[in-house]
């Protein structure tokens, strides 16, 4: 699915990792932890093309990142689901707009009725469907950024902090979704920096965590 | 033809990822408007200059004057055979001698009514009417100047040339305005594009986020501008057309300045025009601005 290799990134000349290699299998689970700044979001958005390797290779869907151009990475795009740290937004839009804008610009608007009406019953969200994005709370927010990532019945769902400004059973529901996304063949990335998350989710779903720290990809005390 | 319906009709899902309200929607309209309506003033006093010049240049191509020396014994005889040799001219309709009333008439503006004309030795005029095709101006002198001595035949190609010259001048500042409006039209709806674009770098983001190519974010845009720019251009249009009609004419040139026949197209291809102009000019403002936010 998603492939990087010996990729190095850094910002001003600063190195923030180097060599780096990760394989998303189509199917897997996996969790990305490490300290805030070690890198978790960069490596994210190597993995959807929205930063391109200084050095080592990305491969999307077996094509290599580097010769995709910009038509291409929107395509790479509408097959990987993202859930953004910061869950953003057209404010002008409502929340059920929002939430089909993948398939909107995608020119398949006709089957977002079918699927959003499901999609917003899923996640909860029926009752706001018409209400706009900053009239949300946080849990609110994180659903809706969950329900527009997998609206397009994506390959892969890659979320970046998916429970960072939500309760615990907020928390705990959005990861039940992931999971059952998950179940349905989906390749899930998480990118979190809560422990807790991982552990209550140990009996539900074979997940790999991988740790990002100084620059080094681990898993259960593996480089790799 | 499809694109162009696509361009009109759009996407009504898309349209709304663009927000719809903000000051650059005004200010393309506004500005659109005044350009237009300064295109077709211009136009329309390009046009007239250039009608009313044709038709001074015609008038003047077909008459010419012919001066008959001020010699009083020999006037009626000089007359006679010159009005002969014209008769017998290939080429002139007809020629008569000027009245002294009309001669004195020529006069009064350099020296006023008060002039002694009887009194006075004033050269003879004779009006010549070319014909089709007309005299050879040359040949008719010559004959002239053999057996009228001292006649002298005025084609008005000393007056006509500099008018012609002078009414191709005015058309080419015309043309020359139109662009110079094209030219800022374009200019100004790139930089109200820009800052549109600037303006929603967050939608941009979200639009990217979700796998929306650069021409799907871009034709939101270009739609919007092109769409005001034309409808500000039409309203231009309508306001350059009633000033128009209701500009004191003096009995004057102004009495000529306006649209005939042919020349109406202009009143419907300006909005055109401004619509293509911003079509283009936003097309690229926004596909640099999204290179440059890659």
């Amino acid at each position: 699915m998603i492939e990087l290799d010996n990729v190095s990134y850094g910002h001003n000349g600063t190195a923030l990792f180097s060599q780096l290699s990760l394989t998303l299998a189509p199917g897997s689970f996996q969790f990305l932890t490490g300290p805030s700044g070690a890198g978790k979001t960069t490596l994210l958005r190597l993995c959807y093309a929205d930063l391109r390797a200084q050095k080592g290779k990305a491969r999307l869907f077996g094509q290599d990142a580097a010769t995709l151009d910009r038509d291409g990475v929107a395509m790479s795009r509408r097959r990987i689901g993202v859930v953004h740290q910061d869950c953003q937004f057209i404010d002008h839009l409502s929340v059920a707009e929002n939430i089909a804008l993948p398939l909107t610009v995608a020119g398949r608007v006709s089957e977002a009725a079918g699927n959003l009406k499901e999609l917003l019953s899923w996640v909860g969200l029926g009752p706001q469907s018409g209400r706009l994005p900053p009239e949300l709370s946080g849990g609110e927010r994180q659903r809706a950024a969950l329900a527009r990532a997998v609206i397009m019945s994506p390959d892969v769902i890659i979320a970046d902090e998916p429970t960072g400004n939500v309760d615990w059973e907020m928390s705990q529901r959005l990861l039940s979704l992931l999971v059952e996304l998950n179940r349905m063949g989906k390749t899930v990335l998480i990118a979190t920096h809560d422990l807790n998350i991982i552990r209550s989710l140990k009996s539900d779903v074979d997940a790999r965590v991988l740790r990002l720290k100084d620059g080094q990809l681990t898993t259960a005390g593996s480089v790799l | 033809m499809k694109g162009l319906l696509d361009l009109i009709v759009g996407d009504p899902q898309a349209d709304r990822v663009v927000p719809p309200t903000g000051v650059t929607a005004r200010l393309t309209i506004f500005v659109s408007a005044v350009m237009a309506f300064l295109a077709i003033v211009a136009l329309a006093l390009s046009l007239s200059t250039g009608r009313v010049a044709d038709r001074w240049a015609d008038e003047l191509a077909q008459a010419a004057t012919l001066r008959l020396p001020a010699d009083p014994e020999q006037a009626d005889a000089h007359l006679a055979k010159t009005l002969e040799i014209l008769e017998t001219t290939p080429g002139v309709a007809s020629a008569r001698a000027l009245t002294n009333e009309e001669q004195q008439a020529l006069l009064e503006p350099w020296f006023g009514s008060d002039l002694p004309f009887d009194t006075l030795p004033i050269p003879q005029l004779v009006e010549i009417i070319a014909d089709e095709p007309a005299y050879d101006p040359e040949g008719l002198q010559a004959r002239l100047t053999a057996e009228v001595p001292g006649a002298v035949l005025d084609d008005h190609a000393n007056w006509r040339d500099p008018l012609l010259a002078a009414a191709g001048r005015v058309r080419l500042i015309g043309w020359a305005v139109i662009l110079l409006i094209g030219a800022s039209v374009a200019a100004m709806i790139t930089l109200a594009a820009h800052a549109s674009l600037a303006a929603n770098a967050q939608v941009i983001r979200v639009l990217r986020l979700v796998g929306a190519r650069d021409v799907y974010i871009a034709r939101a845009f270009v739609r919007r501008y092109t769409l005001r720019a034309g409808l500000g251009a039409i309203a231009g249009v309508v306001l350059a057309l009633i000033v128009l009609q209701i500009l004191p004419d003096g009995g004057g040139f102004f009495a000529e300045v306006g649209f005939d026949g042919a020349g109406w197209i202009w009143p419907l291809v300006i909005p055109l025009l401004a619509a293509i102009v911003a079509f283009f000019a936003t097309r690229a403002a926004a596909m640099a601005r999204l290179r440059e936010q890659t």
